[in-house]
């Protein structure tokens, strides 16, 4: 019985990636590209939580693997023609290969995963911000190679493009699904639930005999092949990519959206990766003028990081724990008869500084 | 030239050094990572370029005031209620912060840098030999000891100095002998401010384009070496900025030019090996472990 209600916590992602898919397919072609943006954007936010959310360990590293994933997975299904033209200078092995569209995206999540275990067996016995400095470090590693790297990427940060644009409003919701399913069925299995013991109290857990370092580790690259699949969805989304459209920018976004939704649920991270993401395409669009009903309405560039800026503040004041406060959500039972669930901490600093307003 | 590049190298660390003091002072006594901090200095710049045409003195006396008056509003209208918060969250929250004031010096100045170049003197060199050694050089090095000096008595010797230590020691141990929070906490924004004003006054003589992302950059590196010389600490977060400031400056001058592209992967390279073998930092004192802070 409680393993049948425990599953029933899926239900929520999944029917908010079903339901945002199935509006998005209601709209025109172009107001559609800000739905799949949504859904690509479930993927990679459910990659960071994996680790994040699990560990209590900031990363700012897991948009790498996004963008590892993504550049493999569009050399990969770009005609060898043209590529042989355009990529001359490309490793023969991405050189003359040449795959379909789900092959590549399994590859980019094989090489995402592959990438983050590799960084994560040393950089997993690093806690607190050592690792999170240390995974920035990896980030900038990582932006830097593809930029100036002509073995594995386009001349000195060039556009890697022609790749297929095959993520469409399906592939996309698929994708977001099966990053979802992943995430859940891994948070809970007893190696998933150790890691999220050791994330309440560090010294406790190893105590009790658990291994953090490989429980992070395990984490770390499963996350690393949702990041490396949902960089794959993302470059079949737009066709085409460069380093820094995987680099600072989206690093923040992300952040932002799991810390918006709620770190410590897999909920928290789709709800806070679908509102924000909206908000910000459609904030874009407001700033080369937004048709609403009569009036057109022109934001001044810059204004849609201003309101994402201060809002994101805002809500965290007033909600510290995120949109969620760290609960999944349970469908299945009416909110009353609901086991209260407790809310989940992301492991506090040794010394929470508490201050009231006044002296 | 080896002495040229060490030279300016130095140069440059002295400078990643002051940010990092800014950084790490308020570290100290609130555990927050201030990203912050960069639009500060910023903020800072911008205003030296609107009062480009007042006298230089005047001009810099706002930039002071800027400077400080910012990095108290910060505090008090963003990071106050977030007092107690997790570590992820006040980090996201000064991310969003600086993202903010960012699309406000985009919408205030668009992306076009704007020049600043009211100490464009201090550009000229003095040469010795084939030694170029520039004003801003020595002007930077002398600000660096002066200021670290400076902070270093106040901290030793004033009763908000020994305040700010035990605050930054154990907050509520601090709390409960009398120390004052509020007080405590807005006298560190207090100094970041200043010191945020002679990093934007001596960043504007190097790089006078003041764009959007001015002050952004330099935080975000300056943080990396503080967490690499070890944050809790002023003096070592102070060495571990200069540290990457040289790094950065050193690697970019002496890399063969087939490798000079690659120099942020050297230098986070070099990072992540030092995290590796010293988590708690580069400079902290032998046998201290790491501890989970974030």
């Amino acid at each position: 019985m409680r393993r049948l209600l425990a599953g029933r916590e899926l239900a929520a992602p999944v029917l908010l990636i079903v339901v945002v898919a199935l509006i998005g397919s209601a709209t025109s072609v172009s107001t559609q590209q800000n739905f799949i943006t949504a859904l690509v954007s479930v993927a990679i936010v459910i990659g960071l939580y994996v680790f994040m959310g699990n560990s209590g360990v900031i990363s700012f590293g897991q948009i790498s693997f996004v963008a590892v994933g993504a550049y493999v997975a569009g050399e990969l299904t770009i005609p060898t023609q043209p590529k042989h033209f355009v990529l001359s200078n490309l490793w023969s092995v991405l050189q003359n290969t040449s795959v379909g569209n789900v092959p590549s995206l399994a590859i980019a999540a094989g090489v995402g995963a592959l990438f983050a275990l590799l960084v994560g067996i040393p950089l997993m016995r690093l806690s607190g911000l050592s690792a999170g400095i240390a995974t920035f470090a990896v980030l900038e590693i990582t932006n830097n190679l593809l930029t100036f790297w002509p073995k594995i990427a386009p001349q000195s940060g060039q556009t890697l493009s022609l790749v297929p644009t095959t993520t469409g409003l399906f592939q996309a919701a698929a994708g977001a699904v099966v990053a979802a399913v992943v995430a859940f069925a891994y948070q809970s299995t007893r190696r998933g639930r150790l890691l999220r013991a050791s994330r309440e109290d560090h010294s406790a857990a190893l105590g009790i005999g658990v291994e953090v370092h490989r429980e992070r580790l395990i984490a770390f690259t499963l996350s690393g092949a949702i990041s490396g699949l949902a960089g794959g969805l993302l470059v079949h989304q737009i066709g085409s990519v460069t380093p820094d459209q995987v680099f600072l920018e989206l690093t923040f976004l992300s952040l932002a959206m799991l810390v918006f939704g709620g770190v410590g649920s897999l909920w928290g991270a789709t709800v806070g990766a679908v509102l924000i993401s909206l908000l910000d395409s459609y904030l874009l669009q407001a700033e080369n003028g937004l048709q609403i009903g009569f009036f057109k309405l022109t934001l001044p560039s810059g204004a849609s990081d201003l309101i994402l800026g201060v809002l994101m503040v805002v809500v965290l004041i007033v909600r510290p724990r995120g949109l969620t406060g760290g609960r999944e959500w349970d469908l299945s039972l009416p909110r009353v008869l609901r086991r209260r669930a407790r809310p989940v901490e992301v492991a506090e600093a040794e010394e929470p500084v508490e201050v009231a307003g006044g002296r | 030239m080896l002495l040229q590049a060490i030279i300016d190298a130095i140069a440059v660390g002295a400078l990643y050094a002051l940010v990092a003091v800014g950084l790490g002072l308020v570290f100290g006594v609130m555990r927050l990572i201030n990203f912050a901090y960069g639009e500060v200095i910023t903020a800072g710049a911008y205003s030296l370029y609107v009062t480009r045409n007042l006298p230089l003195s005047v001009s810099v006396v706002i930039c002071f005031a800027v400077c400080v008056v910012m990095s108290l509003l910060i505090e008090e209208i963003a990071f106050r209620p977030l007092r107690g918060a997790s570590p992820a969250t006040t980090l996201v929250a000064t991310f969003a912060v600086a993202i903010a004031l960012e699309a406000v010096w985009l919408i205030a100045f668009t992306p076009q840098g704007k020049t600043a170049d009211l100490l464009a003197t201090l550009n000229q060199s003095a040469t010795h030999g084939s030694v170029h050694i520039r004003w801003l050089t020595i002007t930077e090095l002398a600000a660096g000891i002066v200021l670290l000096g400076g902070t270093a008595l106040i901290l030793a010797r004033t009763t908000i100095g020994l305040q700010m230590r035990a605050a930054a020691t154990d907050f509520r141990a601090a709390r409960l002998l009398g120390v004052r929070a509020n007080r405590v906490i807005r006298f560190a924004f207090v100094l970041a401010g200043v010191l945020a004003a002679v990093v934007s006054l001596l960043l504007t003589v190097s790089q006078p384009l003041v764009t959007p992302t001015f002050g952004l950059d330099v935080t975000i590196l300056a943080l990396v070496g503080a967490v690499l010389g070890g944050i809790d600490r002023l003096a070592s977060a102070t060495a571990g900025g200069f540290l990457i400031g040289f790094l950065i400056s050193f690697l970019g001058d002496e890399l063969p030019s087939s490798l000079s592209s690659f120099s942020t992967s050297f230098t986070f390279g070099v990072v992540i090996l030092a995290l590796l073998l010293r988590p708690a930092g580069l400079f902290a004192p032998l046998g201290q472990s790491s501890v989970d802070r974030v």
